[in-house]
């Protein structure tokens, strides 16, 4: 067995990555405190607009909500600290300030805050901080000595915008590649996925929040700081979607989830069975390199895989499907995705749970993953200690016509993994 | 409006002549501009039905009224309003009822914007003075379209004319100015050195949240018919209460209605009632099947359906209180009820309303081993129980209901379709699938 390179395999991904997390922490550390000990060595430029984008940014943190499926936890706040990066006029009239004031006046008005937040146990997480504070050290480290040497004065107002647009898009870029690296450096997710989900999710809140950076610092340019609070309209407009979309979005994963336990209460399968092949169905799906729409699909089929077995008069004994006839496995299936269909939830969904039994070079990669996940979990159940690797090895023999050897080996990395972490910390 | 009344039209032709006035006077200003912006909102409204976005493009139309004067603002809406796809028939007739309602209305916000100096305070970007008329032509627009808005309601389908208006003006006010302030960011910054190019960036902000709320409303219609898919579960095992619990949740909100509960709350309750069965899943489809008389052991397991049910819906928070109505439906009011024999007030009160209206379903639809009794009998039958078995006001809520309403129960259970989303500003929600 292949047990004793994967383990090594995985420690030194660790250990590379806790390093990784260490020079962006410490590089972000050092910054702020530069950046900090400069502004206070020579005063602050311009008191007033620094005063105001200080307090929008505040704001925009106070408003921050956090939750396991936000993006962009404080948009109106990082606009904010962008437009600030980038401003050159206010009313017509050229500022001064240069990027250490940036930095400094973006982490003091986000410690201010995030105050609340912090009582309330919720504060930003140490990423999201370092993150930002890079961030806007980088569009601010771009922009401004550039611009108070006078570089862009003789372009035009169109091009000038345009730059704008681009120095944030390209700002935007880079603190996607941050965030994947981060998230790839806690969690040890495979790094391609999590950049490609990054990158689509700019797509969403985050274009609105660089356009809004753009805009915001052009209309102060023209209109003066009046423009703040006229121009933060829109993007609080469009975080208010964002969150009521998350916020009936959950409420249907626990409606899904509901569902799912019903053929539990009925006593067709035992207690926590979907919840468990859901849970590992998705880890398994990401060290596979699934992106998070497939993700999504495959967590509410393996929730919604036994619900086929409703259908029956009389339960299966103790709902382990994975041991009947082939025949009876396809029925209960098409049964299910019967049920699925009427749910409402994407198609895709009722394909999955309909093609769980079939043989696995026919099946879709989620689909395949649900089937092994949901043998794995019956035969580990209640055979004790010695469960898992018993219930890997029939699936290993399995794996010629039942069972993707591919999504197996996952599996394995996924358990072993999960015994390292739980040494770890246990 | 499926026949259109001569008079609809009538008034139709009215406002589109009305337009046509408001285009008329021939303007050497800009042709430029207006013809930019109105490719802009006719493109705007393309992509916004291809992709089924959420939204109007009012900002550009609002853009268009603080930059230009009032009749070039007003050709800026009509080839996106003449080209815009509609679902419904007479599809012509729509497509000019809409272009001419939005060209008098731009005409008047720009009629009055220009009147109180608003295109100088634009080109001179002189905030905060450049939101007064801006807020003038804002309410001057939602007003207008209100007033026609209401005016087609009153005649095509005979709503009374001053409810229609007054709901129409006040729903669509606050969405119309937010609207209205990306309108006047974008005709600052067209005005300004930078140009169109930074008046577009303007509208990104406002399409991601549009292209969201699309979403929001794609994942509440998902969930309405997850809901039903619970339902339709038991129903499954269940066969002859079909409807049952579409009907118990109908009579549980008609009750809370009654009872002066405000709209979330009577929504949580009609949740109860389509839920409070959903436990028996739980029982042995054999058991639910039995045609002759239970014995004391399997009376025992049925009665197990409450706790069942509410260990399945306990995990999903927004039913709320419709989670004690699910495990004390059952309860009566002298305590003899199951599971806990609460007594009184120990009930919780969605529990006792779904109580009323799950017994007089029972007693009105026809079940294997006996007829449907007629309404005013079960009436009389809830009447002469409430007090021991249900509470009192709750049974005199719903008498009082049904004289009001009657009692018409749409039996929606053998239906899988998704109900459509609440229509929007301009109906253009309603325009799905």
């Amino acid at each position: 067995m292949s047990g004793g390179q994967e383990t090594g395999a995985v420690s030194k991904t660790s250990r590379r990555c806790s390093w990784l997390q260490v020079l962006v922490h410490s590089s972000a550390a050092l910054l702020a405190l530069g950046s900090l000990t400069c502004t206070l060595w020579t005063g602050l430029e311009e008191p007033g607009t620094a005063l105001a984008f200080g307090v929008l940014v505040a704001v925009g943190e106070l408003n921050r909500r956090s939750g396991p499926h936000v993006r962009e936890a404080a948009p109106l706040g990082a606009a904010g600290a962008l437009s600030y990066a980038l401003l050159g006029e206010n009313a017509g009239a050229p500022t001064h300030h240069g990027a250490v004031q940036v930095v400094t006046i973006v982490l003091a008005a986000s410690l201010v805050g995030s105050v609340p937040h912090v009582g309330r146990g919720q504060g930003p997480t140490a990423d999201q901080q370092a993150r930002r504070m890079l961030t806007v050290g980088f569009a601010a480290v771009c922009f401004q000595p550039l611009y108070n040497q006078g570089t862009f004065a003789h372009w035009g107002g169109p091009a000038y915008a345009l730059l704008l647009l681009a120095l944030l898009s390209l700002t935007a870029l880079c603190d996607a590649v941050l965030a994947a690296a981060l998230a790839h450096s806690r969690t040890r997710w495979p790094f391609a996925p999590l950049l490609r989900d990054e990158l689509r999710a700019l797509l969403g809140i985050g274009s609105a929040v660089v356009a809004t950076g753009a805009v915001m610092a052009l209309a102060v340019a023209v209109a003066g700081l009046w423009a703040l609070p006229v121009f933060s309209v829109p993007l609080l407009l469009t975080q208010l979607a964002v969150r009521r979309y998350a916020a009936v979005r959950a409420t249907n994963r626990q409606t899904i989830a509901s569902l799912a336990r019903a053929t539990e209460i009925a006593g067709y399968t035992p207690a926590g069975h979907a919840r468990r092949v859901a849970a590992l169905s998705r880890e398994v799906g990401r060290d596979l390199g699934l992106t998070r729409p497939e993700l999504a699909v495959l967590e509410y089929a393996a929730l919604m895989h036994d619900i086929g077995q409703l259908s029956l008069v009389d339960p299966v004994p103790a709902g382990a499907t994975a041991d009947l006839p082939v025949a009876e496995q396809r029925r209960i299936a098409l049964l299910g995705g019967a049920v699925v269909r009427q749910t409402g939830v994407d198609a895709a969904v009722a394909v999955v749970v309909e093609r769980q039994a079939d043989p696995c070079r026919e099946q879709p990669t989620a689909a395949r993953i649900v089937r092994a996940v949901n043998a794995y979990e019956e035969k580990a159940r209640d055979a004790g200690p010695g469960g898992p690797l018993t219930a890997l090895e029939e699936l290993r023999l399995g794996t010629a016509g039942d069972y993707a050897p591919e999504v197996v080996e996952a599996l394995a990395r996924v358990l072993s993994r999960d015994c390292l972490t739980s040494a770890v910390t246990g | 409006m499926e026949a259109v009344p001569a008079r609809a039209r009538a008034y139709i032709a009215c406002v589109a002549a009305a337009a046509l006035l408001c285009l008329l006077p021939a303007v050497r200003a800009s042709w430029w501009e207006a013809a930019l912006l109105a490719a802009l909102y006719a493109g705007c409204e393309r992509a916004a039905a291809r992709w089924r976005f959420a939204g109007t493009f009012h900002p550009v139309l609002l853009a268009g009224a603080f930059l230009l004067p009032p009749p070039a603002a007003a050709l800026v809406a009509l080839p996106g309003a003449l080209l815009s796809p509609v679902e419904q028939r007479p599809r012509w007739l729509r497509r000019v009822w809409r272009a001419a309602q939005l060209a008098v209305g731009v005409w008047a916000a720009s009629r009055v914007h220009g009147a109180l100096g608003g295109r100088d305070a634009v080109v001179a970007s002189d905030f905060p003075y450049a939101l007064v008329p801006a807020g003038a032509a804002v309410l001057v627009f939602c007003l207008v379209l209100s007033l026609l808005d209401g005016g087609i309601l009153a005649l095509a389908d005979r709503i009374p004319v001053r409810r229609a208006w007054r709901g129409l003006f006040l729903h669509s006010l606050a969405p119309v100015a937010v609207h209205g302030l990306a309108g006047l960011m974008m005709a600052v910054l067209w005005r300004s050195p930078y140009g169109p190019v930074a008046a577009l960036l303007v509208l990104l902000p406002m399409c991601v949240s549009w292209w969201v709320f699309a979403q929001y409303h794609r994942e509440r219609a998902a969930h309405q018919a997850t809901i039903r898919a619970l339902v339709q579960a038991v129903d499954i095992k269940d066969e002859y209460t079909r409807g049952h619990s579409e009907r118990v949740g109908q009579a549980s909100m008609m009750i809370a209605r009654e009872l002066g509960m405000d709209d979330s709350r009577t929504e949580v309750l009609r949740f109860a009632g389509i839920l409070h069965d959903v436990g028996k899943l739980g029982v042995p489809t054999r058991l639910l099947r039995k045609d002759g008389p239970l014995t004391p052991e399997e009376r025992r397991v049925i009665e197990l359906h409450p706790e069942y049910g509410h260990e399945m819906v306990r995990g999903i928070s927004f039913l709320g209180e419709a989670r004690a109505a699910v495990l004390h439906h059952h309860e009566r009011l002298d305590g003899s009820g199951y599971p806990y024999g609460l007594m009184g007030t120990q009930i919780p009160e969605s529990a006792r309303v779904v109580a009323v209206a799950d017994a007089f379903d029972a007693m009105t639809s026809t079940r294997s081993y006996r007829r449907a009794r007629p309404v005013g009998a079960a009436l009389a039958e809830l009447e002469r129980c409430a007090g021991s078995q249900f509470d009192p006001r709750m049974v005199t809520a719903l008498v009082r209901a049904l004289s009001r309403h009657g009692w018409h129960p749409a039996v929606t259970a053998d239906e899988t379709d998704v109900p459509p989303p609440r229509p929007g500003v301009a109906g253009r929600l309603g325009a799905r699938r």
